[in-house]
């Protein structure tokens, strides 16, 4: 990776932060409503995941996807404009903080059935597969969702026809307040690729350099070989696991021990350490997500609500 | 009559069965540790323990696949979906399965099972996690389906649905957990499969259930302030469909408006107003009005969602189209 790279990742992961962190205020005046998953502490995941991914490969996840979303390049505007509900977000205001989208930049959605969009993410590749192209699925799901019967019936699928997806499976330990070992028969998701003869592997959500590494390799493989990929992500989410939870299954010095972890606070000693960055050049990118982000809360906020006559149309496409 | 929340009444209702019958027991997402997603069995898990009050992994065809299975052994479970809209993912299971294998197996076993499920919009959840969709669950014949306006209702009912030997869907509203209601002291149940009257009125009859009951009789409150009396009957139970208290309603009023919060088409009201035109064809003295959800995906944006819902003034204006 060249500096700039990296200081590019440095960026994407702050602002996720940053743009989250006010998208929470803004939700607690009621200026968002719904379901709203924040992403805080897994920013190393989907910005070292979508940094290795040719802009022609497609990503698809689940409803925790504002981050996903940043990372695939759409503005910090259009994510703020769509969390508030205005006629300038990506789905116009009527998919919200769970159905984040763009697929000009190849970002297939947030979806909000868990494990739903793990077949679909097979299809992309099917579709791919049909045409002839050598695009890869990354496909983005969380621990809990490896317990229903859709990701076998799509790791299956995905093995048997060849098919271009790099499963990513980010463990960030819980589904909702069940820890994975209460959910899943084996705590180690990556042994599930196992059963599917998948190749796999597992690495340390939290440090972003080596996210990217091992995504680099694991597409490199699903591209070159025409074959699926399970990687394991481990990882932590800092936040209750939508706004409003009242965390009753785990403990405070457990939150605590993790976001020792803080994977900006990592990638900002290894910049730093390895001198890639100086004080003054992260400084400067802290101050300009800052900016980005006010500005981005003033263009949602100025942006008008979808019209009604908005209700009723995309039902059909013909 | 001590005045209670929604909630509370489906939670003394679990409770008052579990303690009642050691066979019954409770199986869904988040149901335990956490308390219930909308904190119905908080506490639960402390008083009964895990084995009673089983955190199941995200499977929704393991949770009622599996509860049908209890159920044919001799159990009674009560399996949680967390929301109806993850029902889909089991659609097989509780349309396919739970309402034919007694029939099937000429009745060689029962299936006491309980599928709790909250339903309905409004709360800005978006298009696959806001909907009403128990016109479809009613189509099927071999399963029985309740949805309860009212903590009285819901407690009295929910009971029934428990000791009943049948497959029984019991949809809950998840704007409606903190309605209050009086409910009775001690001891009651309320038998599945009976309508009943909650206002009483001369001139027009609204038939309606859960969500769509709430805001009738909002509806109804400001209709008699201008001198306008609806009667509000209230189905409680979509299949078995009790059609007498509606009949005889009509038959009074000889006017209807039928308030439900799921889409239109092919929906609550296209039952019960072709039954009316069945059984009570020569009472009819103006068509009958459903007021339903507009025909859209629930949208995320606050006031398209509102505007896609029934509201109380779609119902005020029913009532007076239908006395014109
Ligand atoms: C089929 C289905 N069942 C249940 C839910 C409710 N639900 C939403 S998120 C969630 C937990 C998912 O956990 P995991 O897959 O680990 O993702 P995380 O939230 O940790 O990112 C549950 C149970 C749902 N959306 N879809
Ligand atoms: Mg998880």
């Amino acid at each position: 990776m060249k500096k700039e790279q990296y200081l590019n990742l440095y960026y994407q992961m702050v602002l996720i932060r940053r743009l989250e962190e006010r998208g929470a205020e803004l939700y607690q005046v009621g200026k968002i409503g719904g379901f709203m998953h924040l992403y805080i502490g897994q920013e190393a995941v989907s910005t070292g995941l979508i940094a290795a991914r040719e802009p022609r490969d497609r990503v698809i996840t689940a409803y925790r996807d504002h981050g996903v979303a940043l990372n695939c390049g759409i503005s910090a505007n259009e994510v703020m404009a769509e969390l508030l509900g205005k006629a300038t977000g990506m789905s116009k205001g009527k998919g919200g903080s769970m159905h984040m989208a763009d697929t000009s930049r190849n970002m297939w959605g947030g979806h909000a059935i868990v494990g739903g969009h793990l077949p679909i993410a097979s299809g992309f590749a099917i579709g791919d597969q049909y045409a002839g192209n050598d695009n890869i699925t990354i496909c983005m799901f969380g621990d809990g969702a490896t317990n229903i019967g859709y990701f076998h019936e799509a790791l299956n699928i995905s093995k048997i026809w060849n098919l271009r997806v790099l499963w990513v499976c980010e463990n960030n330990q819980y589904g909702m307040g069940t820890a994975v070992d209460r959910a899943s028969a084996v705590t180690e998701i990556r042994q599930k690729a196992e059963g599917y003869g998948m190749k796999n592997g597992q690495v340390d959500g939290m440090d972003v350099t080596k996210v990217y590494e091992a995504a680099m390799e694991a597409m490199k493989f699903v591209r070159e070989s025409s074959q699926p990929y399970l990687l394991e992500i481990d990882t932590y989410r800092f936040r209750g696991h939508s706004m409003g939870d009242p965390e009753r299954y785990r403990k405070a010095e457990e939150v605590k021990k993790w976001q020792e972890n803080d994977p900006i606070g990592i990638f900002n000693r290894y910049l730093l350490e390895k001198k890639l960055a100086t004080r003054k050049a992260l400084d400067e990118i802290e101050a300009r997500v800052e900016e980005e982000v006010a500005k981005a809360v003033e263009f949602a906020e100025a942006s008008p609500e979808p019209a009604m006559e908005e209700l009723f149309t995309d039902i059909y496409a013909d | 009559m001590a005045k209670i929340t929604m909630r509370e009444a489906i939670s003394q209702a679990l409770m008052e069965e579990m303690d009642r019958d050691p066979a019954v027991f409770i199986m869904g997402e988040e149901v335990g540790v956490w308390g219930g997603t909308y904190a119905v069995t908080k506490g639960f898990y402390d008083k009964y323990g895990a084995m009673r009050v089983k955190d199941t992994p995200i499977a929704e065809n393991a949770i009622i696949g599996g509860a049908i299975g209890a159920a044919m052994v001799g159990q009674r479970p009560i399996a949680e979906l967390m929301t109806i809209n993850f029902g889909f993912s089991a659609m097989d299971y509780i349309v396919n399965q739970a309402p034919k294998l007694h029939y099937m197996f000429g009745g060689q076993f029962t299936l006491p099972l309980v599928i709790r499920a909250v339903g309905g919009g409004g709360r800005q959840l978006g298009a696959t996690h806001s909907q009403t969709p128990d016109a479809i669950f009613a189509h099927f014949p071999g399963l029985k389906v309740v949805s309860p306006g009212t903590p009285e209702d819901a407690k009295g009912l929910l009971k029934s649905a428990i000791r009943s030997n049948d497959p029984i869907l019991f949809i809950e509203h998840a704007t409606m957990y903190q309605v209050r209601g009086e409910v009775p002291e001690g001891e009651y149940t309320i038998p599945i499969g009976k309508s009943k009257i909650q206002r009483t009125g001369k001139d027009v009859t609204i038939v309606t259930y859960c969500k769509g009951l709430e805001l009738s009789m909002k509806a109804a409150e400001e209709l008699s302030k201008e001198g306008i009396e609806v009667e509000v009957v209230d189905l409680r139970t979509l299949r078995p469909l009790d059609m007498e208290p509606v009949l005889e309603s009509f038959k009074k009023t000889n006017r209807a408006v039928v308030v439900e919060e799921g889409w239109k088409s092919y929906g609550v009201g296209s039952e019960i107003v072709s039954r009316i035109y069945e059984e009570a064809f020569d009472y009819v003295d103006a068509p009958i009005i459903r007021v339903a959800q507009k025909e859209v995906p629930l949208p995320y944006n606050r006031a398209l969602e509102q505007a896609a819902l029934p509201q109380v003034a779609d119902i005020t204006a029913a009532v007076k189209e239908v006395l014109k």
